[in-house]
């Protein structure tokens, strides 16, 4: 039987298809717009063509950003993957400190981004700050206002403070969905506990862990509220991360046309890194299994 | 490979137990013997699986010890018992191969490489798995995964007693057979001491020597499959063996005549004190007859193939009858029991006869 064919009903997809459009369709192509097109002033536009993106690519002022957010995504993900699995590994399973350690570790999480940059700003500060003041009365010289390793530092341990409990609850999770008796059966055949980790904790967390490590990478490419506030990007350029550039360009010089290039360029390196790994994540995935089923 | 005992074992799971109804295992003194097939049969939640638990080291008891040998082992670790225990559900290793799953216990106590390759082949072969030793344990069947189970139970050859808790609830009907089969075979060529939990009957009884029956956390009986279906010492095990299971009638039983309710007197094959409590006899026991016994209702007959099974009432009581292919059933259907079956109860444990 034919199904009957009713083209009005593309009627209805009408709306859906103008709030999209007018809330993110175009504001997109806004910025594809000024990617292209350079001007003189008088609100007249004249075609540039890849004119920006080619010097946004030869922007020796963009690469530097570049590196340091890939050194800062690279380091906070080398730091926060593996505390927050051995934080999850340590939090009680069940009774009632587990539902308290819960609700401690997930505090940070709901702390809005830039309330954490100001506390650490604050907490950092050599003059009025706990953390500042403890660490110059112990005779060390600390101040992220000056030195470029003290504010990578600070703007490193308050994304590992922001963060970790993420990763940790996301393998928290992950731990709580394992049978007890994969514990027994591993006591039985007297496996150490780094084989416990190994072959029983670690494979069972491998799927929350791909979320755990998207989510973070993701979102650490992206930070731009809590180094903003901390560091503003300094001292000289040393966390100027990829979006702080960015704003400085776009809002601070008004160079809209190269800024809208650098945007574009931005959400497809993060597009496409995040492709990469969900790709190779799965299809090792599916290698393991394929391998088990295919002969 | 040892004898395993009991002495004064219970268990609460509760940290300051008030009184009996807060144990899962009720006090208990068992012997088991070294190297014997044991089933450990009840229904759910009776504590088949604590007590094997104990006995594996997983749970500690809150009372009495267990010794392997002369060796009291009730504080040592699980690793340190040498046990191997196979779970209900598969247990495997899902990122190593076959191979390295069943070698897996092996390895941890660190054995000879060349030792392992051996005994992992041997024991791929009785699995039935020698083909897929090199495949990822991942992705495969719940049925291959179970038997990969079995298979990591039965690779170390100097276990104390290798427990089973249902492993073949996952297991396909024809294969379970296979299995079964197997593990006997297996039992009688390494004569590992072997305790395997069901709630399955035909399974225990094919499995086993000797079965334990268990009912609310006791040990109701421990003995043949012939003890149970002919002397089962407690009415949960004449109504937990067979099927149907026994018939029970209350009656008041004095000498080798029991009274039932209505005063109808039934002969007994042998002397009792007196005795306020049930008669019980299997279905297989009783016979019907036109005249000369008892009457009863008929209420449904079921043709089982072999035989019929007749679902009568008596005296307002449920009674099964198990009657022989081809017979006819009378128009006012009479019982007998035969005198020489029928076991005595008193507040559900069975009462010896006089002289016995």
């Amino acid at each position: 039987m034919d199904k009957t064919q009713n083209n009005k009903a593309w009627f209805l997809v009408l709306p859906v298809l103008v709030v999209v459009a007018f809330s993110a369709v175009i504001p997109l192509m806004t910025v594809v717009n000024y990617a292209v097109n350079d001007t003189f002033g008088n609100n007249s536009f004249f075609l540039a063509g890849l004119e920006w993106f080619d010097e946004m690519v030869h922007s020796e002022r963009l690469h530097g950003a570049l590196g340091r957010q890939a050194m800062f995504s690279a380091i906070i993900l080398a730091i926060e993957v593996p505390l927050g699995i051995f934080v999850a590994l340590n939090m009680p399973k069940r009774g009632v400190w587990s539902s308290f350690v819960l609700v401690v570790m997930a505090l940070p999480l709901l702390i809005p981004f830039n309330v954490v940059g100001t506390i650490w700003q604050i907490f950092g500060r050599v003059d009025i700050g706990l953390l500042g003041r403890t660490l110059e009365a112990l005779g060390l010289d600390y101040n992220y206002t000056n030195d470029p390793v003290d504010a990578w530092i600070t703007v490193v341990v308050m994304d590992v403070w922001h963060w970790t409990s993420l990763v940790a609850l996301l393998c928290y999770a992950g731990l709580q969905s394992i049978p007890q008796a994969y514990y027994q059966a591993a006591r039985i055949d007297q496996a150490s506990r780094w084989a416990v980790f190994r072959y029983i904790e670690l494979p069972k967390m491998r799927g929350v862990l791909l979320i755990a490590v998207l989510l973070r990478f993701m979102d650490s490419f992206m930070i731009y509220t809590e180094p903003f506030v901390v560091t503003g990007g300094g001292p000289g350029n040393s966390t100027t991360f990829l979006s702080i550039d960015l704003v400085k360009m776009a809002v601070g010089q008004f160079d809209l046309g190269p800024a809208a290039a650098f945007s574009l360029m931005y959400f497809l390196v993060i597009l496409l890194v995040s492709w990469v790994f969900y790709t190779v994540m799965t299809n090792l995935d599916k290698a393991d299994t394929g391998r088990g089923e295919g002969q | 490979m040892a004898q395993i005992t009991l002495k004064n074992l219970a268990h609460s799971y509760l940290p300051r137990p008030q009184g009996v109804q807060d144990y899962a295992l009720k006090e208990m003194d068992h012997v088991w013997q070294d190297g014997g097939a044991y089933a450990l049969l009840g229904s759910s939640g009776c504590g088949k699986t604590t007590l094997l638990n104990i006995i594996s080291g997983l749970l500690r008891p809150s009372h009495g010890r267990v010794l392997f040998g002369d060796h009291d082992v009730t504080d040592a670790a699980t690793a340190a018992r040498n046990i191997a225990q196979v779970f209900q559900f598969p247990v495997v290793y899902d990122t190593m191969t076959v191979r390295e799953n069943l070698a897996f216990p092996l390895r941890n106590r660190g054995k000879d490489p060349g030792y392992i390759r051996d005994r992992v082949a041997q024991i791929g072969r009785i699995i039935g798995m020698e083909e897929m030793l090199n495949r990822k344990a991942q992705g495969l069947t719940a049925d291959a995964k179970q038997k990969i189970s079995l298979g990591r139970g039965m690779v170390r050859e100097d276990v104390n007693a290798i427990l089973f808790d249902e492993p073949l609830t996952v297991i396909d009907p024809h294969m379970k057979w296979e299995l079964r089969t197997q593990l006997k075979q297996l039992h009688r060529e390494f004569g590992h001491t072997m305790i395997y939990v069901t709630h399955d009957q035909t399974e225990a009884l094919t499995f086993a020597d000797k079965v334990v029956v268990m009912y609310d956390g006791r040990v109701v009986q421990m003995g043949t499959p012939q003890d149970l279906f002919e002397t089962p010492a407690h009415t949960f095990v004449g109504y937990f063996i067979g099927s149907p299971g026994m018939n029970f009638l209350p009656a008041r039983v004095l000498g080798n005549r029991a009274t039932l309710d209505d005063g109808a007197q039934v002969d007994l094959g042998a002397e009792y004190a007196a005795v306020d409590g049930q008669i019980g006899i299997r279905p297989e026991h009783v016979t019907l007859t036109e005249s000369g016994g008892l009457p009863v209702t008929i209420r449904r007959v079921e043709d089982v193939g072999r035989h019929r099974l007749v679902r009568a009432e008596m005296q307002g009581r449920p009674l099964n009858i198990v009657v022989p292919e081809g017979t006819a059933v009378a128009a006012q259907p009479q019982v007998r029991f035969t005198p020489a079956r029928i076991n005595v109860y008193a507040d559900d444990w069975r009462v010896t006869p006089r002289g016995a």
